[in-house]
């Protein structure tokens, strides 16, 4: 964990102190609602459908059980008992009023929690892996980084009003649980020949109505660079990216207007004046922030305790292990990810009990650490392994064990219609209804890793371009369609679906996801080759023959 | 409109003179960029200050051989949100090396007023009464800054440092 000390917490109470005056402006009409509009977003405020939606950014994923327990105690007091975790490693309340707000986020300040650059025309929050620290795959925490352009990205008083928002992830494993590709800036940290870290810069990726996965600009950026680079990144966008129509204004835009071989000279040319200056990291900096992360105090403990291997006798216990439960890089602990996603609920919601219960369950048994991912699932990073049984009976009880991570039932859902003033159709209630098809176990089992990925408008919240399945609503004649696209990934191979064919109309919605599925195992090479993996072999052609035949 | 400069409230001494008015013989005006092109050659000539007005759309490097002739820039916010001029004024302080005062102009509200100080900007031409009035409060309210900027404030992570390297912020 990144322990805020007390400059973090004097900036939080500033910045809150910030928003309260701007709130008391924008009620007595000193500030009109245009003036308001982006000084609320930068804090996370939006005007949604029915009420404001307070977003609140969960750095590179990372919570404690007080912060997830003062969310909780916000869920309640504020809003109505529930939060939506999203696929930008935040959570969403969905109901404050606004005269509230500046109280809720005062309270959320005491614990180091906040809304910032969570919206708006700035760098937004920083994403990263959710098992960042635990697991043995990566070369270093990308934490770390992570935290490095936080710092710099906070109320930068340069970028704070970009042409349009942006994004920046991070990975430093090689499977890329980041989604790096398809974000404005994607940094693959690994080491070359010679040993030493440094970036892989990836820019101009994204998805929204416009999608792209990102270009390589550099294949290696020593760490010390990293904020002058990002810094002439952001430079060269904020001078030149457009600004005279706002779907074409965000970074991927310049890039694939003038080029990646264009984009990336100027940017060298903006490097190459600034890389010795005040951004350059030095070692004594580099390790002043990473002091600030605790690691727990792991002890050397079996890797395959007793009470596991006596608990893996029951199968709903072997089940929920096989999908929730991944290698640690400390023998005898384990990952364990927390299933957002039970049959038939909206995915990514969770009770404020819940919350309180999961807190609970990190301090428990997790160093009091959570995290949570973009697949709008939670995680407690570090469990010992000998307590898996006792986590997942206290889960189990909580309606909180549903074994289906990775599997179909795992869907990736924006709100929606239901909540959002973009939305074209709605997405929670699509999710529902494929999730209710296919909630049985062994047949979710036999079908193996597959990601459905469902938005309910072109702004793509829901990342369906990147889904093994993506549904993406659109709207004809008051009626709520669906395009499907087959094929995309979002990891270290990432592409963008095809199109199978013509939009189907809701109600059709599950039945043409189920004919997909049974193509897919007439089809596959055996029980091994993943759906994806089927899809790229063969392209659309045999699904759309076999679905569209049914329809 | 009220004028700050370094926090306190001027009068403006420059005159705005659109393209098609003539120039005022003695005192310091402020003209678009598009004359200052054009009659460049001709205001070196001119006993009065000139001060200029960069559109936010034109790379700033091209007025670097014209820095030696100003005696104001002024750059340009059409909306509060189009914040290309924060660039801007970070080069021509940072990169081209401009000491002279340096305004932000068009619509300028009281929530920028530490970016635009950050940033480079001695002079802020405030659209409201009440913003101006408010700059100490607005300017004052962060008692810590995350990254380094044009400012002489130290970043955070200099200042947990406890020091600052000479030449660094």
């Amino acid at each position: 964990m990144y322990v805020y000390d007390e400059f973090d917490r004097a900036f939080l109470a500033e910045r809150v102190a910030e928003f309260r005056d701007q709130v008391g402006r924008r009620l007595s009409g000193a500030l009109s609602e245009d003036e308001f509009k982006p000084l609320r977003l930068m804090n996370g405020v939006y005007l949604q459908l029915h009420a404001y939606m307070l977003r609140i950014a969960i750095p590179y994923g990372t919570l404690n059980s007080d912060q997830l327990r003062r969310m909780a105690h916000v869920a309640r007091r504020y809003d109505r008992g529930y939060g939506h975790f999203t696929t930008r490693q935040n959570i969403q309340f969905n109901w404050i009023k606004l005269e509230e707000l500046p109280e809720a986020m005062a309270a959320l300040a005491e614990v180091g929690v906040h809304g910032i650059q969570t919206s708006g025309n700035c760098i937004r929050n920083v994403t990263t892996d959710q098992w960042a620290g635990a697991t043995p795959e990566e070369c270093d925490d990308p934490r770390l980084w992570a935290e490095i352009l936080r710092q710099y990205s906070t109320l930068h008083p340069e970028f704070t009003y970009l042409p349009r928002k942006f994004k920046i992830a991070i990975t430093a494993a090689d499977h890329d649980r980041a989604a790096t590709k398809v974000h404005d800036i994607g940094l693959r940290l690994h080491r070359n020949d010679q040993g030493e870290l440094g970036f892989e810069v990836l820019v101009g990726g994204g998805l929204g109505r416009t999608p792209f996965v990102g270009k390589h600009i550099r294949p290696f950026l020593p760490v010390r660079d990293l904020l002058s680079y990002v810094e002439a990144i952001m430079r060269v966008y904020n001078q030149y990216g457009r600004r005279d129509n706002i779907y074409k204004a965000r970074i991927k835009i310049l890039v694939h207007e003038i080029g990646a071989e264009e984009f990336s000279k100027a940017v060298e040319a903006e490097f190459a004046a600034t890389r010795d200056g005040a951004l350059r990291l030095t070692d004594e900096m580099i390790e002043e922030i990473r002091g600030r992360f605790l690691y727990p105090d792991f002890e050397p403990l079996d890797d395959q305790p007793a009470a596991l291997v006596e608990a893996l006798k029951d199968p709903l216990f072997a089940t929920w292990h096989r999908n929730s439960v991944h290698k640690h890089k400390i023998p005898g602990y384990s990952i364990v990810t927390i299933s957002l996603k039970p049959i038939g609920a909206p995915p990514g919601d969770a009770t404020a009990d819940q919350m309180d219960l999961i807190a609970d369950l990190a301090d428990d048994y997790g160093f009091r650490e959570i995290r949570v991912g973009h697949e709008q699932n939670l995680c407690l990073p570090n469990v010992a392994s000998k307590d898996l049984p006792e986590l997942w009976r206290r889960l189990d009880a909580a309606g909180l064990a549903t074994p289906n991570v990775n599997h179909i039932s795992d869907i990736i859902a924006c709100p929606g219609l239901d909540y959002c003033a973009l939305a074209n159709a709605r997405a929670i209630p699509v999710a529902q209804e494929i999730a209710k098809r296919f909630s049985d176990l062994d047949r979710s089992r036999g079908i193996g890793r597959l990601h459905i990925n469902i938005s309910g408008c072109i702004n793509a919240c829901g990342h369906h371009h990147v889904g093994h399945i993506g549904i993406l609503g659109v709207e004809k004649n008051g009626q709520e369609f669906y395009q499907i696209t087959l094929g995309g990934r979002a990891d270290e191979q990432a592409q963008l679906g095809t199109l199978l064919g013509p939009a189907v109309p809701y109600e059709q919605v599950p039945s043409l996801i189920e004919d997909v599925v049974d193509t897919y195992m007439e089809l596959r090479a055996g029980p091994h080759e993943l759906f994806i993996d089927t899809v790229t072999r063969l392209g659309v052609e045999p699904f759309k023959e076999r679905v569209y035949a049914a329809h | 409109m009220p004028l700050i400069e370094n926090g306190k409230l001027i009068e403006d001494r420059f005159i705005r003179v659109s393209d098609d008015e003539a120039l005022p013989e003695g005192v310091a005006v402020l003209i678009g960029i598009d004359r200052f092109l054009k009659e460049a050659e001709m205001l070196k000539g001119r006993k009065a200050p000139v001060g200029v007005i960069w559109p936010n759309n034109r790379p700033i490097a091209e007025i670097a051989p014209y820095l030696g002739q100003l005696s104001l820039i002024a750059l340009v916010f059409p909306i509060f949100r189009d914040g290309r001029a924060y660039s801007q004024a970070r080069l021509l302080r940072e990169r081209l090396g401009w000491r002279g005062p340096l305004r932000a102009t068009g619509n300028v509200l009281r929530d920028q007023f530490l970016l635009m100080e950050r940033s480079g900007f001695d002079q802020i031409d405030a659209v409201k009464e009440a913003d101006a009035e408010a700059f100490d409060e607005a300017v004052h309210r962060y008692t810590v800054f995350y990254q380094p900027a044009t400012d002489e404030r130290p970043s955070l992570l200099r200042q947990r440092l406890g020091r600052t390297v000479s030449g660094v912020r």
